[in-house]
């Protein structure tokens, strides 16, 4: 029961992580129909930036969590610009051009910041120092250490931030009328530019979180970081029902706790024949069977493929 | 069409010089012709991939997957590896598997073939990008599976891969030695490249054959508008089904080729860069153009060796950082991105037929 | 026995009832004019007759025959053939390609026949090219036969779309606002388009807007307002109906 309990945080752990880049990706989707494909290597790029940030500042002295907290407005920052850039450079003059095109810019966008990620810090995966105490807490047979705990605690909040913002603001309510109807929000006076770049650089700065939280948590960070994590996050995205926020996080935490739990117990269910190196393609899988079995996902309304 | 006919002195010497080309680039060394040879199968590649992108206009981001299956089986009938695994196939077999090449390239197509339809099946009712991401899922799918299974039991020997394949034969005549008549030395690789040359130059005809009939304007009118070629009367999903099994066929032929010129197949060389590469080639060249997407190919194939060359200078000037194999993933990705912004039928597209100057909606 | 007859349909989408219990009866060798004001059902029935969308309930028969319109290509093959409000054609391929498109149905040339070229597959071409060819004869734009489709003016357009919808062969020919964004005089040209293949003995079911156009040409009007028909008769009976003059409040006929 225990290491089931154990599973479940790490689960959740994970799918905190996998929530913030589904919701830059349901995000952009909802808005204007693509799916980035780089939106992954953003994470990259977030959790490398806080690793030069804190490694710049490593000798300086200052306690784990101060450097934690200056790295991470720096990454929101670089990724929400380097989004921006992205989106206005290469995706905005192909927003009327037939859908292959976008799609195979995005994966060329991938690739590009993937290598220059290796050319920059070099291809070898490097440690991300610990920067919060690593004694895990017990919680009476389960444990978990303040780097998760902060995790819960982080996503949580920018959650509630991104309702807020969604909900409650202008921005939000340009946002969510685009994402209904381009052609009458404009209309109304929305400028659909603005709020195609608000989207990505708001997607941006929350996939920069995840990435720190995720050099965080695993120690570790390299070029090629952001790949399985992103796809993974994408099909959490479908899995809730793309286009749908509230999905996304659904999808995600549920995915994250597919993968935790399976990974662990799917030795011992398949007799040994499938081990825990085949969890990576269980988000493959969920994806196949979600797009062929339900599309629309769990909260999301039917996607009309016709025409 | 008529104007292919009258221009064959030019394809004649353009046949001449392919088929002379690594006797003469022999004595430069026997390294160019094997990057002739290994050309040559990105070319079946990327015909086999411009089928499905370039005709029926679906993104295939898993292609791999077929040269990967098309690969593991010929390495698997043509190796001493499941004999050696299964006690009760080495009686079977006291000689060894060995699979003659007129069985192996109908049943590479056919096993590929099954795949795609197989693979099809689920997903080709899906749209655009979602077929892209669960296409690039079963490539990885197959990668991950090539490098797991071998416990329980070992059929594909995990990452170490699969060696000692048996090189092509051609009526008794292996090409694992040099051929040699009179005195003149023709060396191995040069056997292989003609028999590729010859499967491209067959393949080349399958599509052209193809994409002028019936079938290919079928696939054609998908591309452009699914719904309005429902509307005709097209039963887009079995179309759609029959693109990609015969694009997967060509993959299949070619991942067995690969396998017998190598000797030795891993899943290393199924990654997904090998995918994106080849839609690279055909989204490059020009989707849906024979001329346009051998020239991507080509170009795509022959980078890695250009950049060699050039590869050292940028290596000392930037420390060390920026080798041949980075600067090949650069030059593809700013490509990708450059191409669609720029020029985004491809560098070679299909001519467009004449416009009649009337207001286009 | 009418050539279509489609009773009791019904069509929800999520809280809007689109349909409710329409009936059509389209006579062979008619031209039947579908109309009402916007947001009436027109296209939607015009959908699910055709097999876009599928209906909650109620019955289609085809010449007899009663067919599920399921699938869009499915009903193509049964013999209804349709054209688009917003013109969709093959738009990169020649207007030949288009029509030759259309004959996709009507021709058998497979897989194998293609790769080796046979003599089936020979005589077949020859066969396409040619039935494409008068087809675009028929409709007028013989000469624009290898220009690309979507360099072709609007009024070409539509009548290359009819052209590659009658290559299907159809027992109706269903037009979806075929006059929409024309002037006066390419609305003459359409207008004698489509009586020609009226008396050609083909049987065509339109929707439109053009109230002058829909009287002048169509044998039978059906009217619709709120998924309901409220009239259905000859174009000046049609014309004087009460409910049919409330429906569009006095509009100019």
């Amino acid at each position: 029961m225990d290491i089931f309990l154990q599973q479940v945080i790490n689960g959740l752990v994970l799918g905190s992580m996998y929530a913030l880049v589904a919701l830059g990706y349901t995000m952009v989707y909802g808005i204007v129909n693509l799916i980035n494909f780089a939106h992954g290597e953003v994470l990259m790029v977030g959790a490398m930036v806080a690793f030069t940030v804190v490694s710049l500042l490593g000798d300086s002295g200052l306690p784990g969590w101060v450097l934690l907290l200056i790295a991470m407005p720096v990454a929101m920052l670089v990724c929400a610009a380097l989004n921006f850039a992205i989106e206005k450079l290469a995706y905005r003059p192909l927003r009327t051009a037939p859908r292959l095109a976008p799609l195979i810019t995005a994966m060329g966008v991938s690739l590009l910041l993937q290598t220059v990620a290796m050319v920059i810090w070099k291809p070898n995966p490097k440690p991300f120092p610990q920067l919060l105490p690593v004694d895990p807490i017990d919680l009476g047979g389960p444990v978990i250490t303040i780097t998760q705990m902060l995790i819960l605690l982080v996503t949580a909040i920018v959650l509630v931030i991104l309702m807020i913002l969604v909900n409650k603001t202008r921005l939000g309510r340009a946002m969510r009328a685009t994402a209904e109807s381009p052609r009458v929000a404009a209309l109304m006076g929305v400028n659909p530019d603005r709020v195609i770049s608000a989207t990505f650089v708001i997607g941006a700065a929350l996939a920069a979180v995840a990435g720190i939280m995720w050099a965080a948590n695993y120690g570790t960070v390299q070029h090629a970081m952001g790949f399985l994590p992103g796809l993974k996050a994408f099909t959490a995205a479908v899995l809730g029902g793309i286009g749908n926020l509230p999905g996304a996080v659904l999808g995600a935490l549920l995915l994250g706790l597919v993968e935790a739990i399976g990974a662990g117990y799917l030795g011992d269910l398949t007799g040994g024949v499938l081990g825990s190196h085949y969890a990576d393609i269980f988000a493959f899988v969920a994806l196949i069977l979600v797009l062929t079995l339900r599309p629309s996902g769990l909260l999301g309304e039917r996607v009309a493929d016709r025409a | 069409m008529q104007a292919l006919k009258h221009r064959w002195p030019i394809f004649l010497v353009l046949a001449l010089g392919l088929l002379l080309l690594p006797l003469a680039v022999q004595s430069i060394g026997a390294g160019w012709v094997r990057i002739l040879a290994l050309a040559m199968l990105y070319v079946l590649l990327a015909l086999g991939l411009n089928i499905v992108v370039g005709y029926a206009g679906l993104l295939d981001l898993g292609f791999v997957a077929f040269y990967a299956v098309g690969a593991y089986m010929y390495a698997l009938m043509a190796s001493p590896h499941l004999i050696e695994t299964f006690e009760s196939l080495a009686q079977s077999f006291p000689q060894g598997l060995h699979t003659p090449i007129w069985l192996v390239i109908p049943l590479a197509a056919g096993l590929a073939a099954l795949a795609g339809a197989l693979l099809g099946l689920p997903v080709l009712k899906l749209r655009g990008d979602y077929l892209a991401i669960v296409t690039l899922g079963f490539g990885e799918i197959i990668r991950v599976f090539m490098n797991n299974l071998e416990h329980p039991i070992n059929i594909t020997n995990g990452p170490r891969g699969l060696d000692r394949i048996d090189p092509m034969s051609l009526w008794g005549l292996s090409f694992s030695k040099p051929l040699v008549i009179a005195d003149y030395k023709i060396a191995s690789v040069t056997l292989y490249y003609w028999l590729f040359l010859g499967l491209v130059v067959v393949s080349v005809i399958v599509c052209y054959r193809l994409e002028h009939s019936r079938i290919g304007r079928a696939w054609m009118a998908i591309r452009e508008d699914e719904l309005a070629a429902k509307a005709m009367g097209i039963n887009t999903r079995n179309m759609k089904l029959l693109a990609f099994a015969m694009g997967a066929s060509f993959g299949g032929v070619s991942g067995a080729m690969f396998a017998a010129f190598q000797g030795f197949v891993s899943p290393e060389s199924f990654s997904l860069m090998e995918s994106i590469m080849i839609v690279a080639m055909v989204v490059l060249g020009g989707m849906g153009h024979l001329p346009g997407v051998i020239l991507g190919a080509l170009m795509l194939a022959a980078l890695p060796e250009v950049l060699r060359y050039i590869a050292g200078d940028i290596q000392n000037l930037t420390g060390g950082r920026i080798d041949a194999a980075i600067l090949r993933q650069l030059l593809i990705a700013m490509a990708m991105i450059g191409i669609m912004l720029l020029r985004p039928k491809g560098l070679w597209p299909r001519p467009l037929s004449q416009s009649a100057g009337g207001k286009s909606q | 026995m009418s050539l279509l007859e489609i009773t009791e349909v019904c069509k929800r989408f999520g809280g809007l009832q689109a349909l409710a219990d329409v009936n059509l009866r389209i006579e062979a060798g008619h031209i039947h004019g579908l109309i009402g004001p916007n947001g009436a059902g027109k296209t939607t029935l015009f959908n699910l007759i055709t097999g876009l969308y599928s209906a909650d309930r109620g019955r289609f028969v085809l010449q007899g025959t009663s067919y599920r319109p399921q699938s869009v290509h499915a009903v193509t093959m049964a013999g209804i053939a349709r054209t688009f409000q917003n013109i969709r054609l093959f738009g990169d391929m020649s207007a030949l390609d288009n029509v030759r498109v259309g004959r996709h149905i009507r021709s058998s040339a497979g897989l194998w026949d293609a790769i080796w070229r046979s003599r089936h597959f020979y005589s077949e071409e020859a066969r396409l090219r040619e039935e494409a060819m008068a087809l675009l004869d028929y409709v007028g734009i013989a000469h624009y036969a290898e220009h690309r489709a979507n360099s072709l003016s609007y009024g070409d357009q539509r009548r290359l779309e009819i052209a590659r919808a009658l290559a299907t062969e159809p027992r109706l020919l269903a037009l979806d606002e075929p006059a929409a964004g024309m002037n006066a005089s390419e609305k003459n040209t359409l207008r004698n388009l489509i009586e020609r293949i009226r008396s050609d003995g083909r049987t065509i079911l339109l929707i439109e807007h053009d109230v002058k156009l829909v009287a002048g040409l169509c044998n039978i009007i059906t009217v619709l307002d709120s998924g309901r028909v409220i009239a259905e008769g000859a174009p000046d009976e049609v014309q004087r109906h009460p409910k049919v003059i409330e429906a569009y409040l006095g509009a100019s006929a």
